[in-house]
């Protein structure tokens, strides 16, 4: 794949040729053509949160070429991973942890108890075998999570965590002023409430329990998993009742 | 090592901005960039080389750079880096995206290091409800101790068990097999950000035990 010829290609070259040649094959089943390109790069312009170089998708879609073809890597493996976190590994499975600890006390018993075990018993199996520990908001105390270091999350509950929690306000922010972070949240909480925040420094990862709200009393445990978000997980928000 | 990465306590960055319906990856490359790190399809090309850790490249970007990057840019930076000092790929074929066909492909190598016996597991030096100080440590490595926490007072909570320890030297080299207790430790909100946090707040953290000392 790699001749003479091809070696002179540039990086705008690269673009052109890339509906083609090498990089079409590096791209697999998820292999986009110039159009695709060019339509993440207006998006790129659109996002505000973070200045991306208006070629890192060309990039990347050089870096995964060459590794292609010096046959390091089967693009076929990559679409796998992806095909996971995007479909299967997410905060359903941390919800279906949460509503299974609300109608099942001895459950949850054993789940504040040792959450890597607990969490294994509905096959959420984490292939990093991640050492899971949950912490239950009650009226006196909430908790929630942060990586100051990094963005350390527990993938095998929550799948991958979004931009805000690998951002630098809420890295910064969450341990000194958890309660104007919380409150932005639109979670607010009385002086007498603890907040307990708990910092991902290690190889522990962290799920919250949120409290359970009133008015779900009669609802099954499917019904209950729904309610679950994402963010009551981590420990920014409550539950509101239905 | 003391930098941009270590954001605990700072100011100036502004609000907490969450994404309604946040989609997985924003961008395709943001898919296949982080298949290509997390993923684990670079596995074998790892052994034999010395690889440096992944968070250790990561904060050796420079501050400006860091807080410039969007987080999967980090990750390509990050990966490229490593793949560079191993001699895996080259500028050139990084720019083009084609192999140099002047240029041999790459062999796996055998694993090297990890042998010989297996440390006794320690015994732990604390226990729950132990009063300890995090040392005042600022190396130039990796470190899992965060700056907020140094030379603070802290209660431990829980002993997690026996880890390996995760610092590098300055030139992301694994310090060694270290194993060790990793505690969780209970800093009061007040010993760590004066009268700015609630008296009745606490940051919990996961410390190895080297990190801290009695109190």
């Amino acid at each position: 794949m790699a001749d003479a010829k091809k070696d002179k290609i540039g990086r705008r070259e690269f673009l052109k040729d890339a509906t083609l040649g090498a990089a079409a094959v590096a791209g697999g089943a998820r292999a986009a053509g110039a159009e695709e390109i060019a339509h993440s790069h207006a998006q790129e312009q659109d996002h505000d949160h973070q200045v991306v170089p208006d070629d890192i998708a060309l990039r990347v879609r050089a870096l995964e070429s060459v590794l292609v073809d010096k046959r390091m890597i089967d693009p076929a493996d990559l679409d796998a991973v992806i095909d996971a976190y995007e479909n299967r590994i997410g905060p359903r499975n941390g919800a279906q942890v949460v509503a299974r600890a609300w109608v099942d006390p001895e459950y949850k018993a054993r789940l504040l108890e040792d959450g890597t075990a607990a969490i294994a018993e509905l096959s959420f199996s984490d292939g990093q075998g991640a050492y899971m520990v949950v912490k239950e908001n009650t009226p006196d105390v909430h908790n929630l999570v942060v990586c100051t270091l990094c963005s350390c999350y527990p993938w095998a509950t929550l799948g991958l965590p979004p931009v805000w929690y690998k951002s630098s306000p809420y890295r910064a922010r969450a341990g000194i002023e958890p309660r104007s972070v919380l409150a932005e949240f639109g979670t607010e909480l009385d002086d007498d409430v603890e907040v307990r925040v708990w910092d991902s420094t290690a190889e522990v990862r962290y799920l919250i329990l949120p409290e359970r709200p009133p008015g779900t009393e009669n609802m099954t445990e499917e019904e209950l998993a729904q309610i679950v978000t994402r963010d009551s997980m981590v420990g920014v928000t409550k539950i509101a009742a239905p | 090592m003391n930098t941009i990465h270590d954001m605990g306590g700072m100011d100036g960055f502004g609000p907490v901005e969450p994404e309604e319906n946040e989609p997985v990856f924003h961008e395709t490359w943001e898919g296949r960039m982080f298949a290509l790190f997390a993923g684990g399809v670079l596995g074998p090309w790892r052994r034999g080389r010395n690889f440096p850790r992944f968070r250790w490249t990561l904060e050796t970007i420079a501050p400006e750079e860091y807080l410039r990057m969007s987080y999967y840019e980090r990750w390509y930076a990050a990966l490229t880096n490593t793949l560079l000092g191993a001699g895996l790929v080259t500028e050139r074929e990084l720019e083009t995206g084609y192999r140099d066909a002047e240029r041999p492909l790459p062999t796996q190598l055998p694993a090297t290091g990890g042998g010989g016996p297996t440390p006794p597991d320690p015994d732990p030096a604390f226990g729950a409800g132990d009063q300890v100080r995090a040392r005042n440590l600022h190396p130039r490595g990796h470190t899992r101790l965060p700056r907020y926490a140094r030379d603070k007072r802290g209660t431990i909570v829980t002993d997690n068990g026996i880890w390996r320890l995760q610092d590098t030297d300055e030139n992301g080299q694994v310090l060694g097999n270290f194993p060790q207790h990793v505690y969780t430790v209970r800093f009061e909100g007040q010993e760590l950000w004066g009268d700015r946090a609630s008296p009745r707040d606490a940051v919990c953290m996961d410390l190895w035990e080297e990190y801290i000392e009695p109190a």
